[in-house]
């Protein structure tokens, strides 16, 4: 790492109206060293990448590249620097192939004016196979899956000849195999001389592949230091003043008899068969497999989102007939979609109206909602659960990941749901959200409530599970008990991962 | 002097609220707008500020006014209805043959009004359960409708209609035209409905997330035809308005209304995207439309020229209210 840096920001400071987005900070990558960033949200790290990328100005500091001082005011020109970046929005045509992507805005063309399709497929597979992805480039983007089309975005980004690659949550969307793929090809780069910056809320992963690690916090530069000088407890302490193993340590009652919810056979053609299993009162249940195994099309049909073909669900000992969503709503169930923002909240409407949005024909009269209970029940929530917005009225989607989250839970604590399903709780949210949200789990268990989770994420699962079934292409393949993974140990790990894929585990 | 003070402390603090709650950020730009227009055409034409055009301008805007009112609720269920002008026509000359005929004039009414209401009713049926995109199953009633009204009436106008029901637009209560009484008590109708009512919530609710509304339990089906049927029934509403006015039924009756109908409600502020937009803001947008239509004419611009005008304005209406939403 004596070779000469080639970015390096200086000093950089940024503020928006009412809040210091980022005080002086200092960043750097080498060519061939993986830079972590990480931080809360609202720590500073997308405003950081922002200004580096073009896409805002800073108020202050320097950027220099090369050695010269720079100006980068558009993204274009961060990409003539070199400079690329792998979002969580895939940036893809999808109705186009993989080689007309990569080619966007500069389609060659043939002496006659037609477009060149042979040089576009022919240098697209180079690029591919250099980076040993095997994806043919004449597909078209919308047929690929999520992982592969970050593939596609990585290769397009070194097309482009960037120097330094920045990835924003790249394993979001992925698997744990495509992640190795993803790491693979980070090695791969890094061995090209690319610098990279790696911003990611998965801790276990700075370890894996970072060189060095940067943690912000509220704005300000905490510390930057070599990744093998520290550990995840000290990480998360610069991020949030708190350890590791908080976060997970929520209380766990005494499991009850009781059954609140029976799934008998549960099956639907072609995505899921022969699902059975029974959830206890104050009981969370963690659902784990790998990702598309069909784990929130059974929840979906719990709920009476979608329909399924056979089985039976029973709750509170009595057999359910869910056909819509109403049905289960009234049985006291509660969804919280993995895509929260799609279908969990109505995004331009207020925090108010979001809380209230299942309970309001319990509180109309004659067509005419009673406001005065509508506001009581927003604010009772507001600060029960500690939803930080400067009021209710405030549309939901100015709030943060893991405010927005709580909204949507407000709205099934609020119908006095008794059972609630929770896909994907913690996606896109930061450290310090994750540790109110759990707590949030340990009250709700407390009260008499009882969880299904749905998770990809194995910590989570190990932390906060106190059984946990595993699905795998849409078969139901094990169940583990709490005292089986206690230790969050690799074989642990390991014993959810072999579920997963389908393999038997001793 | 008392009285000076009282309203004076009642002011500032009126312009307060306003400054402090956003709410009415875009109805107090129209509202500044119209007031600005208003004194510009009564400075640029002596006739503009006369009695007879002031209630003939008011006249107009009502019926659209109306027509504009069920259109904004359709708007911000996500979904748009082209037919309103048809079914304005329709419930217009429905009414009006049933007259001519020596019905009943409450009968005639009532019938035109709930003919031009079950239109609604198979729109939002079609909609939904159809998945037909809401402006192509619009767009089809307004042609089938525009053709029912010409066979019902023989493509001819429908005249000799009772002297009480067509002095009713003429007359007026204390110098207010009744038409605008009508229209006036409706805003306020709809504007309750829309702001406190279960379904208004609901229909800000599918207009911003169906899905969403539909996983916390919301009826969609039948929020979606009450929205399409509620419109209806003021395009309806408005035909009666309208059969009064002109004393006959006329088969052309309404024809182009939904463009104006839109053109109002987005000047005040409802977007096509869904969940925005109120009462108050279409009442001035339709005003503002209106009278820049009135005020064209005279001062005797080129009509065509000022449906150039009228036209560019809506889309800047538009494109300075996105402006100021986005910086927000």
């Amino acid at each position: 790492m004596e070779r000469s840096v080639i970015v390096r920001m200086e000093q950089i400071s940024k503020s928006f109206p009412g809040v210091k987005a980022l005080d002086s900070v200092d960043f750097s990558v080498y060519p061939g060293e993986v830079h972590a960033l990480v931080g809360e949200n609202g720590a500073g790290k997308s405003t950081l990448i922002k200004i580096l990328m073009g896409a805002l100005t800073k108020d202050s500091g320097a950027i220099i590249i090369d050695g010269q001082k720079i100006d980068i005011s558009t993204p274009s020109q961060a990409k003539l620097y070199g400079l690329g970046a792998v979002y969580q929005d895939v940036m893809l045509a999808q109705h186009l192939s993989v080689g007309e992507n990569f080619f966007l805005g500069k389609l060659p063309i043939t002496a006659y004016r037609t477009i060149n399709w042979k040089v576009i497929y022919q240098e697209a597979s180079k690029v591919l196979e250099n980076l040993n992805i095997k994806i043919d480039p004449k597909k078209i983007v919308k047929d690929l899956t999520a992982a592969q089309q970050e593939m596609v975005v990585i290769a397009k980004t070194l097309h482009e000849n960037a120097r330094v690659v920045i990835f924003d949550e790249p394993t979001a969307l992925l698997a744990n195999e495509e992640t190795e793929e993803l790491f693979k090809l980070i090695q791969k780069l890094k061995e090209k001389g690319v610098g990279i910056v790696y911003i990611s809320h998965r801790l276990e992963e700075i370890f894996k592949i970072s060189d060095r690690v940067t943690v912000l916090k509220d704005g300000k530069l905490v510390n930057t230091l070599n990744t093998s000088q520290t550990d995840e407890n000290s990480l998360i302490s610069m991020m949030v003043g708190r350890s590791a193993k908080d976060m997970y340590s929520i209380g766990h009652i005494a499991k009850t008899a009781e059954i609140v919810l029976e799934i008998k056979k549960l099956s639907k053609k072609d995505v899921f068969e022969n699902i059975s299993f029974k959830l206890h009162k104050g009981e969370i249940l963690g659902m784990f497999g790998l990702v598309g195994s069909g784990r929130t099309d059974i929840v979906r049909c719990i709920f009476g989102a979608d329909a399924f073909d056979s089985g039976e669900i029973w709750v509170r000992g009595e057999r359910a007939f869910i056909k819509s969503p109403l049905d289960a709503i009234s049985k006291g169930i509660g969804l919280l979609p993995e895509d929260r923002k799609k279908q969990g909240l109505c995004l331009n409407l207020s925090v108010e109206t979001n809380i209230n949005l299942a309970l309001y024909p319990e509180i109309t009269t004659a067509g005419i909602i009673h406001a005065a209970k509508e506001r009581k029940t927003a604010e009772a929530f507001r600060e029960k659960i500690a939803i930080k917005t400067p009021s209710v009225s405030q549309k939901v989607l100015n709030l943060s990941g893991g405010n927005q989250q709580k909204v949507v839970m407000a709205k099934w604590l609020s119908k006095n749901s008794k059972i609630f399903i929770f896909d994907e709780p913690t996606a896109g949210v930061d450290v310090g959200a994750k540790a109110e949200i759990y707590k949030l789990f340990e009250k709700l268990t407390r009260d008499g409530n009882s969880i299904i989770m749905i998770s990809s994420y194995l910590p989570e699962i190990m932390g906060v599970a106190d059984r946990a079934i595993v699905i795998s292409e849409g078969k139901q393949t094990g169940t583990l008990l709490r005292e089986e993974y206690i230790g969050m140990t690799n074989e642990d790990e390991e014993k959810f991962l072999k579920l997963a894929s389908g393999l038997k585990v001793s | 002097m008392g009285i000076q003070i009282v309203k004076h402390g009642l002011l500032s603090k009126i312009i307060k609220y306003c400054k402090n709650t956003k709410i009415f950020a875009t109805e107090g730009t129209l509202l500044t707008i119209l007031i600005f227009l208003a004194t510009f055409l009564s400075i640029a034409s002596q006739f503009f500020l006369t009695f007879e055009n002031i209630t003939n301008l008011v006249r107009h805007t009502s019926i659209v006014g109306v027509v504009a009112i069920g259109m904004t609720f359709v708007i911000i269920s996500g979904g748009i209805d082209l037919s309103v002008g048809s079914v304005l026509g329709f419930s217009g000359m429905t009414a009006a043959i049933l007259m001519r005929d020596g019905n009943n004039i409450y009968i005639a009414i009532i019938a035109g009004i709930l003919s031009g209401t079950v239109i609604g009713v198979i729109n939002g049926v079609i909609i939904h359960k159809g998945k037909v995109p809401p402006f192509i199953a619009t767009m089809g009633s307004m042609i089938v409708v525009r053709g029912v009204i010409m066979l019902i009436s023989g493509a001819r106008m429908v005249s000799g209609l009772p002297r009480e029901f067509t002095n009713f637009s003429q007359h007026g209560f204390l110098g207010v035209p009744n038409l605008f009484i009508v229209w006036l008590s409706i805003m306020f109708l709809a504007n309750f409905l829309a702001k406190r009512s279960l379904f208004g919530r609901n229909i800000h609710a599918i207009g911003s997330n169906v899905e969403a509304s539909r996983l916390s339990g919301i009826k969609i089906q039948n929020n979606i035809i009450k929205v399409y049927a509620f419109c209806a029934f003021m395009a309806s509403v408005a035909g009666i308005m309208m059969t009064s006015r002109l004393a006959s039924g006329v088969p052309t009756g309404g024809d182009g209304f939904e463009l104006d109908a839109i053109a109002a409600a987005v000047i005040g502020g409802a977007s096509l995207s869904g969940a925005e937009g109120t009462v108050l803001g279409t009442v001035l947008g339709a005003f503002i439309m209106a009278m820049l239509r009135n005020g064209g004419t005279l001062m005797g611009i080129n009509p065509f020229l000022l449906q150039i005008a009228i036209g560019s304005i809506v889309v800047a209406a538009v494109l300075i209210d996105k402006q100021k939403k986005s910086k927000r």
